[in-house]
């Protein structure tokens, strides 16, 4: 039924915007680099049991602290080695990566939520609603995030939903003030002029004609907001105040490492790097959709 | 530029208010600061004495208030788990984290600016791609981790410099590098943009057309109008490099504000942590209060906007 319009859109037609979009993203180093690792790291962490030979709590006291396999005295049993507890190593990385996705996605999507209402409403209403919407960033942006989230998890008790939660309620800010400048752009624009005057009402307006102009930059944001998340719950773990142990998340490794920095240094170096690796994925794919995204490159 | 510098501060002033009343707000609903206080295995007749003792019974506005009267004057009451003045603690505590942040901050400065530089004089070659990807490296590496590598490679394999300890410039090498490395991708990528804003514009095509040297028009004409936002961004990255030092005290065992604060925070001393919270947050609102003033004074647009 479709094949007719197929040969249309191929033949006669120029190619739609998500074709172009989608072209334009194949084409960036960034986007196609980036995207590769995070949907790499995503499948590992999915298929984690699968991949994994051992449980990531399982002890072996008897094989502590092994090498991974290409050091001197490492087997393939453990290709990553084992921590201090007789732990695979391997599995622990992996089951740490749904950790780390899993916060980053989580509290991008709590903060993007609260940080694109208030800057449809700031950018569209103006006046006196923009400069509450402001003040309010820039109280924001007066709290030392680290330091607040690390007492306020630390004092309500460590764990996945605390850290999730305040994080999102941390981390708002850039989708406000993007999302404002923009709808400040198309404020006046014929198409919303339109549907003012065809007397749509505000909500429906905000949702439909408003939003969808604003979500390229919010999935941009979206990205850059989970990386530092991703980071912000290392250094949290990492600091004993956040995720607790026995969760297996990269901050955690690396703190438990770090007593054997000086003989087993693959301890800390493994999960830094798998973490180096995953934010720079990140990054480089909402560095790439900025530049994909932005009408001014085109 | 009166109104302005007005208008500034008292908007300074209303942030800092709302600031300090949102965490008090916070830290006092997160958790009951009189079983902190007495412990968790303390009775129920116990805790109820020192909520009383310390007037946690009151409403939570009125301990807001006595605390903002005290703050205001300079006390922020006394540290339960230290058993001193949190006054005197900071007081001990801030040389190092200053130190700190002021060494982060040029360290930034002097990596970020010329790697800008370079980056805009050659756009979009391997020199530029170096550069950014210098930035893109330095937002994505953890900061504690980062740290562990450096005394791992420069205190572990080489025995070049110490892994902790405030002695000397020497132990501040390396916490230097991990703080100003976070600040560095901001700085050099701003840097880039202005200069290749200002390379482009019709003094400098002057400038070379007058026959001067390279150096002269990069330096002495660009550099010097691109760098006005990088100031006014350096000093907010100064303002975080202290909210940063939490982890990088820790990690290099520096006794500093960093590791008061994350000490307070282990022991729920809430008077320590607030008063920190809004000493780190107090220093941002001057910084940036600071570089909006400046700003205006160099540009007179931004005064009547």
């Amino acid at each position: 039924m479709s094949t007719h319009t197929d040969i249309i859109s191929e033949t006669v037609r120029e190619p739609g915007p998500w074709r172009l979009l989608a072209g334009r993203m194949l084409g960036h180093k960034g986007v196609v680099i980036g995207g590769a690792i995070l949907i790499l790291v995503i499948l590992a962490a999915l298929f984690a049991p699968l991949l994994a030979q051992h449980g990531p709590f399982q002890q072996s006291l008897a094989d502590r602290l092994q090498p991974p396999f290409w050091m001197r005295g490492g087997s393939a049993d453990y290709i990553l080695g084992t921590d201090h507890l007789g732990r695979d190593y391997f599995s622990r990385l992996l089951y740490g990566a749904r950790v780390s996705l899993l916060i980053g996605f989580t509290t991008a999507l709590i903060s993007g939520t609260i940080g694109t209402f208030l800057g449809i409403i700031a950018g569209y209403f103006g006046g006196r609603t923009d400069s509450v919407v402001m003040f309010l960033v820039t109280i924001k942006l007066s709290i030392p995030t680290i330091l607040v989230a690390l007492a306020i998890v630390q004092l309500v008790g460590g764990s996945l939903q605390t850290v999730i939660l305040v994080l999102g309620f941390l981390l708002w800010h850039q989708f406000a003030v993007v999302t404002r400048a923009t709808t400040m752009q198309i404020r006046g624009m014929d198409f919303i002029t339109a549907a003012e005057t065809v007397g749509c009402s505000t909500p429906r307006i905000l949702a439909t004609e408003v939003l969808p102009n604003v979500l390229n930059q919010v999935i941009v944001v979206l990205t850059l907001t989970m990386a530092s998340a991703i980071l912000i719950e290392a250094a949290l773990s990492f600091l004993g105040v956040g995720v607790q142990p026995p969760t297996p998340s990269w901050g955690i490794m690396i703190a438990e490492g770090k007593q054997h920095l000086f003989f087993k240094p693959w301890l800390v170096m493994i999960p830094g790097v798998a973490l180096l690796l995953v934010v720079l994925a990140i990054n480089l794919l909402g560095d790439g959709l900025r530049d994909v995204t932005a009408p001014e490159k085109r | 530029m009166l109104k302005f510098l007005i208008r500034r501060v008292l908007l300074a002033m209303a942030v800092a208010l709302c600031v300090s009343m949102l965490t008090f707000g916070l830290l006092h609903v997160a958790t009951d600061p009189a079983i902190a206080i007495a412990g968790e295995d303390a009775s129920a007749e116990e805790i109820e004495v020192l909520r009383v003792a310390y007037g946690f019974d009151r409403p939570l506005y009125v301990q807001y208030a006595d605390w903002l009267s005290n703050a205001v004057q300079g006390d922020f009451g006394k540290s339960p788990y230290f058993g001193l003045e949190v006054r005197t603690l900071i007081a001990e505590r801030l040389p190092v984290t200053a130190k700190l942040g002021a060494l982060s901050i040029v360290f930034a400065l002097v990596l970020g600016i010329p790697l800008g530089v370079i980056a805009a004089v050659y756009p979009n070659t391997l020199t530029d791609r170096l550069a950014l990807s210098v930035a893109v490296f330095g937002q994505a590496i953890p900061n504690f981790w980062f740290g562990l590598l450096l005394i791992y490679v420069l205190s572990v394999q080489f025995r070049l410099l110490p892994a902790s300890g405030t002695e000397g410039f020497v132990s501040f090498i390396m916490p230097m590098i991990v703080l100003g490395t976070n600040a560095v991708p901001a700085i050099m990528r701003l840097t880039r943009t202005g200069m290749l804003e200002v390379l482009g514009s019709d003094y400098i095509r002057t400038a070379w057309a007058k026959g001067m040297l390279p150096r002269q028009v990069y330096v002495k004409h660009a550099l010097r109008n691109a760098v006005v936002p990088v100031v006014s961004v350096a000093a907010i990255q100064a303002a975080h490099m202290l909210g940063g030092s939490i982890v990088v005290e820790a990690v290099f065992a520096l006794h500093g504000l960093g590791s008061l604060a994350y000490e307070s925070i282990l022991r729920s001393d809430i008077p320590t942590m607030q008063a920190i919270i809004i000493l780190f947050s107090g220093f941002f609102i001057v910084f940036a209060a600071l570089s909006d003033i400046i700003n205006a004074y160099i540009d007179p647009r931004i005064r009547i906007s």
